[in-house]
Order: C-alpha cells, then structure tokens, then sequence
C-alpha cells in the first residue's frame, strides 16, 4: 500500500492507503477530519469540495495519491481558532443554510470563487455555483452570503 | 472501484514504459471521467499511470498565430490564459463553460480529446479550428484524430503531449446545455479561417463531426439567414430521455445561427 503524505489544513499528514482510496475517504477516515461530506460521490453535488494547491476540487473525484504532496485545505481550515473565515461568518449571518449537510463545500467553493473573481455580481455567483446542489434553502441566501463574505474578504 | 497499481512518472517517456509494462493500463490525467466511469465498475484497469506529475505537459505558448496548449492544461488554465482569450476568444470561452468549477480546475484537455465523449465541447472545437494533435510519436489533424464514439486515432500507449490550434478570423461556439450534466445536448463550433468557414457540431450523434452543407452554405453567404436553407438529417441523431431526434437537428440549426451571429 502506498504511504500517501500531504499537507491538510498547514499540518504534515501521512497514511498508508490504497492506491484505489478518493482524497475525501483520505481525509475522512484516515486524517480523521469529517467535515468535508460525501454527497452524492459522482462529481455532482460538490459537498465534497476542498481546495488542492488553492484550487477547489471535487474531493470524491480525485484519487488521495494524486494528491501527494500537495497543500490542501478543508472547511477545517478557514478559521482561525473560534473566529470564523468572513465566508462563514457571512454564511451564518444571512441564514446561507438549512441542514447544513452541502455546507461546507458551498463554503469551499465561495472562498475559491472569492479569491479568483473580483465585484461577483448575482448571476455571476449563480453560475459558478452550478457544481454545488442544496436539497433546502433554494439557494437565495446562499447567493446572498456568497456575496456578503466576498465583500468582507474584501472582493 | 477496483484496486490497481498507480504509476506517477516524470517523464512522457517513463510514462510510455510504464504503460507498456501493464497488463491492462490507463492513462491518467484530471480523471474527470476516468475515474467516474471506474467507480461505476465500468473500466477496471490493472495499472493507471498519472500524467499530473509530469511537467512538460502542461502550459500555454503562442507563436506564430497559432496557440499550443499542454495536454494536461485545465480547462480553468484554458479559460483564464490571456494568450487564448485574446488568440482565440471563442476556445477560452468554451472551456470556461465545461462541466463546473471544480471540474474545470481538474479536468484537462488532453484527457478531453482522448476520451472523446460524442457530447464533449474539445471535440467541436479541434475540428471547427482545425487544429493539429501531437502524441509521443507524431502529429495528428483534427479530422484524422476524431474517429467514432468515445474512438480517436491513438494507439493504446500513445500520449497526447499538445494541441496545437491555428488562430482564425473569427470564431464562437454555443452550447444547449443538458442541465444538469452540462454535456452538450448540441453544441455548434463555427469558425472563419484562412481556408474558408468550418462548422463542428457535437452532442447531436454518436461523434462531433463536420457540417459540410452548413459550411457550404456558409461560405456563399457568411449571415444567419444561411443556415434556414439547410437540411439536417435527422437519421443518426441521438435520441434520449432529453431530446429526440427531430429537436437536436432543429438545435443544429438554432445553435449554428447563434454561432455565426457571434462571429460578426
């Protein structure tokens, strides 16, 4: 079995997995971190979404040994200690969730989003979200939080 | 998915070996589809020989009028390369509008055009460009690489290092999108080049193909009104839960006169 080593949430990890193990099954079961969700695991549903080398992906749709070495960041990783990231924190204060369950890859995704496009307008922010499905909120505060915590991480 | 022996060389021709040394390999590269189509049980290969290691395959050059894109080269690198967007417009475009996000930051063009889904946008867009394909081991046009469905000229352990896509006059693609899969339920690639006008149509059959008779019509009369003359056959479209046969040829038509009206 292949030792699988990376860098998740600034922290050096490794595990011994096999070859045929998706990143998010790496990250749950073997780093122990279950906040990135299995949804739907065919690359449609996006709760799975972390960042690898600052780029989201679809955690359920990549291999963990396609990941070796790289730096990876999951919804564990945004705040800094009890203070949420502005995109959670604006998540929380517009009502951006019902269960919850497609949470923390809208989160993952909006951060993403915020840091490559600057003044998101609406439709912008509707369209780049096509990779995340919610089942709850029919998406309005979703999109509102999206573009109140693109405001705070100053885009 | 089945287990497998997972190879990440440095190197195209470490990766040529590797492969060749497989009871039954694959290639690896953004593993968008691949590794889908695994989990499904569909595809079980013995051994999978990532190309995401190896550096020469990635990047974006222009030269020459004419704009060469690495094979494992996202479709998010694509998008937002400025070489592509001011070279040809149209090419960013179309790979800014695969799949989603996050399929765009994994998904590479390379991995694209040899898996050749008959609903895939690259397809369209060689062939329409006519652009050239370079392998390990030579170079491949457009209308040669494109084959039949999910079917392309290479040989089991070539690499696509390159696609190589000449600059036109002007170009635009438009895509119906099936909604939720973001495939092409008929997408029409137009494009004015130095040879005379050349359409590529996906997502309507089994393959992405020419049009002849929308580029016949086109080349008399380069306008929108061009295309009402012309007659798609209906016999080999693709009919499905989204659309049947007479609606695709009819998108044929509507996604054509979209195109040519974005030429200018």
């Amino acid at each position: 079995m292949p030792t699988v080593s990376m860098t998740v949430n600034g922290k050096a990890v490794s595990a011994d997995v096999e070859s045929r193990t998706l990143l998010v099954h790496y990250i749950r079961d073997h780093i122990g971190l279950t906040g990135t969700h299995v949804g739907c695991d065919t690359s449609q549903c996006g709760a799975c979404v972390v960042h690898v080398n600052g780029k989201s992906v679809k955690s359920c749709s990549t291999l963990a040994v396609q990941a070796e070495g790289a730096d990876v960041t999951t919804i564990e990783g945004l705040a800094s200690g009890e203070e949420l990231h502005p995109m959670q924190a604006a998540f929380k204060e517009n009502h951006g969730l019902q269960c919850g369950f497609c949470t923390p890859g809208m989160v993952m995704s909006a951060v993403d989003l915020a840091n490559n496009m600057k003044n998101l307008d609406e439709a912008t922010i509707r369209e780049q979200l096509d990779g995340n499905i919610c089942r709850c909120t029919g998406y309005h505060n979703i999109v509102k939080s999206i573009k109140d915590g693109a405001e705070r991480m100053g885009g | 998915m089945y287990g497998f022996d997972y190879h990440r060389p440095g190197s195209v021709a470490d990766a040529a070996s590797a492969l060749g040394g497989a009871d039954d390999g694959k290639y690896l590269a953004g593993g968008q589809t691949l590794l889908a189509t695994m989990k499904q049980r569909l595809a079980s290969p013995s051994d999978l020989v990532d190309l995401g290691g190896i550096a020469d395959l990635k990047g974006i050059t222009v030269s020459g009028g004419s704009v060469s894109i690495g094979a494992t080269t996202t479709h998010a690198e694509v998008a937002a390369s400025a070489d592509v967007q001011g070279a040809i417009p149209a090419l960013a475009a179309m790979a800014g509008d695969i799949g989603d996000r996050q399929v765009r930051n994994a998904g590479t063009i390379g991995g694209s055009l040899a898996n050749n889904d008959p609903a895939a946008d690259y397809p369209a867009a060689i062939l329409a460009l006519g652009a050239t394909i370079t392998t390990n081991k030579r170079q491949i046009a457009a209308d040669d690489f494109i084959v039949g469905m999910f079917e392309t000229a290479l040989e089991e352990d070539e690499i696509i290092t390159s696609v190589s896509f000449p600059a036109p006059t002007s170009a635009a693609y438009m895509k119906f999108k099936q909604p939720a899969s973001r495939f092409a339920l008929v997408g029409v690639f137009v494009a004015k080049t130095a040879g005379g006008v050349r359409v590529a149509v996906t997502g309507a059959t089994s393959v992405a193909h020419r049009g002849p008779k929308l580029e016949a019509a086109l080349n008399e009369n380069f306008s929108a009104s061009a295309v009402d003359g012309v007659q798609i056959p209906v016999d080999h479209m693709n009919v499905d839960i989204h659309a049947g046969a007479e609606y695709r040829a009819n998108l044929v038509k509507v996604m054509a006169k979209r195109a040519v009206e974005a030429c200018g």
